[in-house]
């Protein structure tokens, strides 16, 4: 009994490596300490009702924001763990299998557990109240959407300790992922992992597509919106069509694995290059799913910071629109050398190409917003002003990986590594940093410290450049990707050491960010008016932190920058702050439900994971228990008293 | 500037009206959520017809569909779930005249007939299975089982929300929310009934080519 | 808020339904008809096929589906636009660009 217990243990956890038994450390001691602090304040009745089944987007964008900046960490000490193990030949730091491991959740949990929880903590925290409304079109949605996304998240982090991660890439191309080569569980971690969040990003995308049609302030039309609403917009336009591709191509690797299926698998007349094909049909328009936020999130803030009203708002517009189709007409130029034939990859050079033409319009035109612009060099300024010359290179050095021709050359090279860290950190990392600093205010109050984020800010940038210019000589050197270590011989020493100073630069430079928010906590600068950027758009119109029903009483637009215009106004006397009459305000309860069905689909994920029918079959009668329940709940909503919206407005200082 | 942006909204309705025109709105508003999911699930389909055209001639020397498929099973399946959108159709009709039980009745024919189909799908399932043609068998065999089954597993969700939407009728009546309810279960009814079309012409009737 | 009619309201008729019903039986018939008795062959009767689907796809969205009542802008009908549209690039550019394996095979 005792020897099975023990047989079974050592395949269940993963062993033999101190980094992982530190780990299994630190995991236990936070979580004994996070219990011991709930308990001892007697804060779990508070969590519980506070944030754990709230469906206030607020608070689910501060969440979504706190898991974003864990995720950013872990993939964070992944990266460092391997330049670490590159900064010079023959480093016996990692062993081979554990830097594919490394590399493959470093790149997993940037993009689908950093990038997407990040990009959605701003949808949230922003676009109710830019577009006037008191919530998002499907609270309870939003609420199950983030739970789904954390315990997806929590899924495939557990990979780490129990039952090994991951090896094959952060796409998992098969027939590596296959049963054939992977006969482990990391990569059913990382299916579950995926798929249970991938569906709380499609309904997100859902979600704010209709909150962005349906739910704008009276009078506000669509080419009167901000630019960062429209940048959800077509962001949620592309989660709509891209992710049901995701979720088909990991459910049929799953199929394989799962069943013996052969889809991908190099027997029995399955074909690994379609897995490649339809990965990437989602994988392409994923990219600019993150990046196009970020467009957003320069837009407001060179307005601002400029201010000045954005110029060439129609085309911005349309830009962004064109990249939201076009997205999906370039996947093939990740896999040019895959041979599909002249015909294919000229056609899909072009497409990329042509897509670079309306990225190109907008960057001439926050320049032309700065030109004459009166520019206030504040922290989210400062981080837009980085963004400019790093993405033109990155989409530079894009357009010569777009030259099929050329790629065969490039493929799989540290080139490539170069291109892409220089897009999704200059435009991706920069852009949601720039829309952190800048909404940070509206979200908790207070503002973060400039002296501690300049430094933060030129620690990330001189890091960047120092980590990855060199690489894309290295590429050039013949460096390929996924190596995990080389030989004096090949002459590419002195590069990688330069490299891996500039990556540790930028680990310096998240510790800043730390430092920052914590000190930022006591000493920042208040915020009183709820409008201190003197700024333009609706969100600002309100309290700081905005209270839960955000907007006493629904605010009437009839032009673009609306909350500017009505300062205006108000200055040269045209109207005084109205005393408008308030009425109780229609709010959705809050509900145990969402939190409760993705546990049950982490359940289920976990069972699937082990294959343990019995586990997988319990998760998924859970889950259907907790929508049945859903849908026989009538008593979902309430209304907020006026007296009850006077007392909160009096406590801002807002009279009513 | 001349003209005023933001003003606030001026206290156009009662506050009952208010609160009926917002509920009514909500039920609009999950419509056209709906709407976009059922896109989502086109393109779900979509992807798993990419495979299935991709895959349909790798056979890897096993059976193909002109020896595994059977007109008439088939050719049934299809009038069953013809006719179940039809009659998931007349279930809405009766809801608008607010005739109850007439709807109970045509949503109760409705998922009888979405039982037989999946029964049917069920046992052609197991026939092939029984003849050696199991989803490892060849990539033809994974994606045609996939995207069938993908669809199967479609109707008899369906079939328990039905029921759960039947459960509730019986209990509220026709209201502004089970009305809502009544209208999307149709509305994805006949959209797996617009997707069987799809797979009667590509999957069966170019098997049997 | 903008009045906005809901689509719960009353469409469809008795009659739209049986038209709809009617045409699909037919719909569905001709191209079985078709397939069996070696009329067509070969790519004239696969696009014949495709299109009489394609044809009984419009006629449920039209007939049982109603997309044509509803409220404005009609974006659910956009949005299924611009999935047909994605929906055909993902199969047709999967047959075209896994036709070379057809060739290596
Ligand atoms: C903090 C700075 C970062 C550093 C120093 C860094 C470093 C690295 C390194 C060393 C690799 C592995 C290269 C190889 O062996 O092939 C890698 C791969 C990757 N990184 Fe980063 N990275 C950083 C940030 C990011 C961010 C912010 C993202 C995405 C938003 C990202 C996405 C990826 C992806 C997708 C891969 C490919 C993984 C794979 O090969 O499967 N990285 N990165
Ligand atoms: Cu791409």
């Amino acid at each position: 009994m005792l020897t099975k217990l023990k047989d079974f243990a050592s395949t269940f956890f993963v062993t033999g490596d101190p980094l992982i038994y530190g780990a299994d450390v630190a995991i236990v001691l936070t979580t004994i300490a996070i219990v011991f602090v709930l308990t001892y304040f007697k804060k779990w009745t508070w969590l519980w009702k506070e944030w754990l089944t709230s469906v206030d987007h607020k608070k689910i964008g501060i969440m979504y924001l706190i898991a974003s900046l864990l995720m950013l960490f872990r993939g964070g000490v992944d990266a460092l763990l391997m330049r670490t193990q590159l900064a010079l030949p023959n480093i016996q730091f990692l062993q081979a299998d554990h830097y594919n491991e490394i590399f493959t959740t470093h790149g997993t949990i940037m993009i689908l557990f950093m990038a997407m929880p990040m990009m959605f903590a701003l949808f949230n925290i922003v676009v109710p109240l830019q577009l006037g409304a008191r919530d998002v079109a499907y609270p309870f949605l939003n609420a199950l959407s983030f739970w789904l996304f954390f315990f997806g998240a929590m899924l495939f982090n557990l990979s780490f300790v129990i039952g090994g991660s991951p090896d094959a890439g952060w796409l998992s191309y098969p027939p590596l992922s296959e049963m054939s080569h992977s006969p482990g569980v990391g990569e059913n971690f990382y299916i579950w992992g995926i798929q249970i969040s991938g569906i709380g990003s499609l309904a997100t995308g859902i979600n704010f597509l209709v909150t962005i049609l349906k739910m704008r302030a009276p009078g506000m039309k669509l080419m009167n919106m901000p630019l960062f609403s429209w940048s959800v917009l077509s962001t949620s336009v592309m989660i709509i069509f891209a992710f049901p591709i995701l979720t088909i191509t990991l459910a049929l690797l799953f199929v394989d694995r799962f069943l013996g299926a052969h889809f991908f698998t190099m027997t029995a007349g399955g074909n690994p290059m379609m897995y490649v094909n339809l990965i990437w049909m989602w994988g392409h328009p994923e990219v600019y799913i993150v990046v196009i936020p970020a467009f957003g999130i320069y837009s407001e803030i060179v307005s601002t910071f400029s201010k000045k009203k954005i110029f060439g708002y129609k085309s911005m517009v349309f830009s962004m629109m064109i990249i939201s189709v076009l997205s999906f007409f370039t996947w093939v130029h990740h896999f040019f050398t895959m041979g599909a034939g002249a015909d294919v990859n000229t056609f899909f050079a072009i497409s990329t190409m042509a897509i670079g033409i309306p990225t190109g319009v907008k960057i001439f035109n926050w320049l032309f917003t700065m030109f004459r612009g009166r520019i206030q060099l504040k922290q989210p300024m400062l981080w837009t002003l980085a963004f400019i010359p790093c993405f033109v290179v990155g989409g530079a050095t894009g357009v010569m990986l777009a030259v099929a021709p050329a790629d065969y050359q490039y493929h799989n090279s540290y080139f490539l590594i170069a291109h892409f860290h220089q897009v999704l950190i200059g435009g991706v990392v920069f852009g949601y940093l720039a829309g952190i600093y800048y909404w940070w205010p509206k979200m908790f109050g207070f503002k973060l410290d400039e002296k501690l984020g300049k430094w933060a800010f030129w620690t990330w940038n001189i890091g960047f450049y120092v980590c990855f210019m060199p690489q894309y000589a290295l590429g050039f050197m013949g460096m390929t990707r996924r190596v995990y270590t080389y030989g004096w011989d090949m002459g590419w020493a002195p590069l990688n050491l330069v490299s891996s100073i500039g990556a540790f630069l930028m680990g310096i430079g998240f510790i800043f960010q730390v430092w920052q928010i914590s000190y930022s906590i006591k000493y920042g600068e208040r915020d009183t008016t709820g409008d201190p950027w003197n700024a333009r758009t609706l969100e600002w119109s309100i309290p700081s932190p905005a209270p839960m029903y955000n907007f006493a009483t629904v605010p009437h637009v009839s032009e673009q920058d609306a909350w500017w215009a009505e300062k205006q106004a108000r200055e040269a006397g045209k109207r005084a702050a109205a005393a408008p009459a308030l009425e109780p305000i229609h709010m959705p309860k809050n509900s145990g439900i969402p939190i409760i069905m993705a546990a049950f689909w982490f359940v289920a994920g976990f069972g699937f994971v082990f294959s343990w029918i019995w586990m997988a079959v319990a998760g998924l009668l859970g889950v259907a228990a907790c929508l049945l329940a859903r849908s026989f709940q009538y008593d979902t909503d309430y209304y907020i008293p006026v007296d009850e919206i006077k007392r909160t407005e009096a406590s801002f200082g807002r009279g009513i | 500037m001349a003209h005023t942006a933001v003003h606030q909204a001026s206290r156009g309705q009662t506050a009952a009206h208010a609160h009926a025109a917002e509920h009514h709105d909500q039920e609009g508003l999950k419509i056209l959520g709906f709407w976009i999911f059922l896109v989502t699930d086109c393109l779900l389909f979509g992807t798993l017809f990419a495979a299935y055209v991709v895959l349909r001639t790798h056979t890897d020397g096993g059976p193909n569909g002109k020896e595994l498929f059977e007109v008439p099973g088939f050719v049934a399946e299809t009038f069953i779930l013809l006719t179940s959108s039809f009659t998931s159709g007349l279930a809405a009709l009766a809801m608008n005249q607010g005739k109850r039980n007439q709807l109970l009745g045509w949503l109760a024919v409705t998922a009888l007939l979405g039982a037989c189909f999946v029964g049917f799908e069920v046992s052609e399932f197991a026939k092939m299975a029984g003849e050696g043609a199991t989803i490892s068998r060849s990539a033809f065999l994974s994606a045609f089982f996939t995207l069938v089954g993908t669809h199967g597993l479609h109707v008899s969700l369906g079939l328990v929300w039905m029921t759960a939407i039947m459960l509730q009728l019986r209990r509220r009546g026709i209201t502004a929310v089970t009305r809502r309810k009544v209208f999307v279960i149709s509305l994805y009814w006949h959209f797996l009934d617009a997707v069987w079309i799809f797979l009667f012409t590509v999957v069966y009737l170019m098997g049997v080519m | 808020m903008e009045h906005e009619t809901t689509q719960t309201h009353a469409h469809g008729s008795v009659k739209s339904y049986v038209t709809g019903f009617a045409l699909s039986i037919v719909l569905t018939i001709i191209p079985i008809v078709l397939v069996l008795s070696h009329a067509l062959a070969g790519k004239p009767l696969i696009v014949t096929i495709v299109l009489l689907a394609v044809l009984q796809f419009l006629i449920q969205l039209f007939f049982f589906m109603h997309v044509r009542e509803g409220e404005q802008p009609r974006y659910n009908v956009m949005a299924l636009i611009l999935g047909c549209v994605i929906v055909f690039t993902i199969v047709a550019g999967s047959m075209w660009i896994m036709s070379f394996n057809a060739a290596v095979q």
